[in-house]
């Protein structure tokens, strides 16, 4: 038998195992390492501070989503040995593999800014992107009588690159709907020039953080946290009453240790073929890669895509003859029960329009409706029945510029 | 994209000013740019220039602040010293790269 080891059972690794059994070859076996007991649906965690989700329902066994057939090994990597094929666990045990995917993903990591954890961590320092932290957060935001609210980006790249701006406009609807928005100073804090990155799409956001209220700190490059306070590399000083931070992202130490990854540990590979740099039989798929687009589930849905074919190819010795665009797309939560919808790839950026069908919709791109944050509630059930399982969904997996429209930068503003 | 000149010769150049393509930069070049910034070139500015140049020809991308620090030793303090306010903007400039991609 030959055998695909796949570390790392989310939305990557769990997909690409629900879609490769019904496509490998008779001789081929999946095993697939993670340490966990549970899939969390990570984007529900927004929800949680606000209480529109509970934290238990995010969860589900992870068993219940892998096929049959696949054996499931609970262990934390040590490392990856390339050049033996195998890997080595933190227990001793080794695996050996004829092709790997490494899916293991990006995790927050407040330890790597000074003073992060050591004043009042969960207490009024706060992150969204565990369930821990989301939780801790909720009961934060219960207890918050008014003050200055601080949102903030450590570095990018940043999973879901959109939810601390959602996480924003939330809050801001969330205080307005407890009476008490005079009460609250926000202010959003990022390493990047404006809201968001790509020009267009930063003019819409960066309007809609203006509109509400909401004061905009670009360039700011954290170097450390004191009492009460964010400081920057260049002196800025930033109070605040209720920290919420996004803390800079790092794939899992295992990949740095095998000499697979950046200086985050993000695997380098192929942008289209997701081949890890100089290897021949490793593969990173969704966040664990080093990629120029969005680390979101959406990306790893469409990457997999694409992967699946190549990989079919690639272990009967054709070369791989399907390539990622870097298609991504989000919907971003603007609150008051209304979302917007950007869409994009490698070369494109967010553009205005309707998705995903051209001329019809019936989604509406880079503007806030009720449709689309019906659609975004309505994803999970979609993630956990359709898109876990491989099973196909109703939009094209390659970005597709019919629908778009490109605007003037004058025209986007809100 | 756009012809700029800049000294005495004509180089290609982006909407925001940075160059399209690295091998139209040479030394005298990046004085030039550096001082359409208000920058003066000390050996330190070259240092980071050297080893921003040496690793975006190895790796094809320009490195983004950590890189500098991990990989090329130099520190985010310092490269805040020596390019004030948006360093990893402003070094791109002066060495004839693109802006960091850093962020989708």
């Amino acid at each position: 038998m030959k055998r695909l080891v796949i570390l790392g059972a989310g939305t990557a690794g769990t997909t690409i195992a629900n879609m490769l059994t019904r496509r490998l070859p008779a001789d081929w076996e999946i095993e697939m390492v993670d340490p966990s007991w549970t899939h969390l649906y990570q984007p529900g965690l927004l929800f949680v501070p606000f209480g529109l989700a509970e934290p238990s329902s995010l969860v589900k066994p992870i068993e219940s989503h892998l096929p049959r057939g696949v054996t499931l090994t609970r262990g934390q990597v040590d490392r990856v040995e390339p050049d033996a094929k195998r890997i080595v666990l933190e227990d001793g045990s080794i695996i050996g593999y004829d092709q790997l995917v490494i899916a293991t993903g990006t995790s927050p990591r407040p330890d790597m800014t000074p003073g992060l954890t050591e004043f009042g961590w969960r207490d009024t320092v706060h992150e969204f992107y565990t369930l821990a932290g989301a939780t801790a957060l909720r009961d934060a935001l219960a207890r918050f009588e008014g003050g200055r609210l601080v949102v903030h980006i450590a570095e990018m790249p940043i999973k879901c690159p959109v939810a601390p701006l959602e996480f924003s406009f939330l809050a801001d609807d969330h205080f307005k709907k407890r009476n008490m928005r005079e009460l609250v100073d926000i202010v959003y804090v990022t390493p990047l020039s404006g809201a968001f990155t790509k020009p267009i799409a930063a003019a819409k956001l960066g309007g809609m953080l203006e509109s509400r209220g909401i004061a905009l700190e670009p360039d700011f490059m954290i170097e450390s946290v004191e009492e009460g306070a964010l400081v920057s590399y260049d002196e800025r000083r930033i109070p605040y009453d209720l920290l919420v931070t996004v803390p800079v992202n790092m794939g899992a130490a295992f990949v740095g240790r095998s000499g697979l990854g950046d200086e985050l540990d993000h695997v380098r590979v192929d942008q289209h073929t997701f081949l890890a740099v100089g290897q021949d039989a490793v593969f990173a798929i969704g966040d664990a890669a080093a990629l120029p687009t969005s680390k979101a589930g959406s990306t790893a849905h469409f990457s997999v895509e694409v992967f699946v074919e190549n990989f079919v190819e690639h272990i009967s010795g054709r070369p791989m003859s399907h390539s990622f665009d870097g298609h991504a797309n989000c919907f971003v939560e603007s609150g008051d029960g209304k979302a917007l919808l950007i869409d994009f790839n490698y070369d494109t950026e967010p553009l205005p329009g309707v998705y995903p069908v051209p001329g019809f919709g019936p989604l509406r791109l880079m503007r806030e409706t009720r449709l689309n944050h019906w659609a975004k509630l309505a994803f999970e059930t979609v993630y956990w029945r359709a898109l876990l399982r491989g099973r196909p969904l109703p939009v094209p997996n390659a970005m597709s510029m019919a629908g778009k429209v490109q605007p003037s930068r004058e025209e986007i503003k809100v | 994209m756009t012809v700029a000149t800049l000294g005495d010769r004509e180089i290609h150049v982006d909407e925001e000013g940075f160059l399209t393509d690295p091998t139209e930069w040479d030394e005298a070049l990046a004085a030039v740019l550096a001082s359409n910034i208000g920058l003066e070139l000390s050996p330190a500015h070259w240092r980071a220039i050297e080893f921003a140049r040496a690793d975006h020809t190895a790796t094809g991308e320009t490195p983004t602040l950590r890189r500098m620090a991990t990989e090329g030793g130099i520190s985010t303090k310092e490269m805040f010293a020596l390019f004030p306010k948006k360093p990893a903007k402003k070094m791109s400039y002066v060495a004839g790269l693109p802006k960091p991609v850093g962020c989708v």
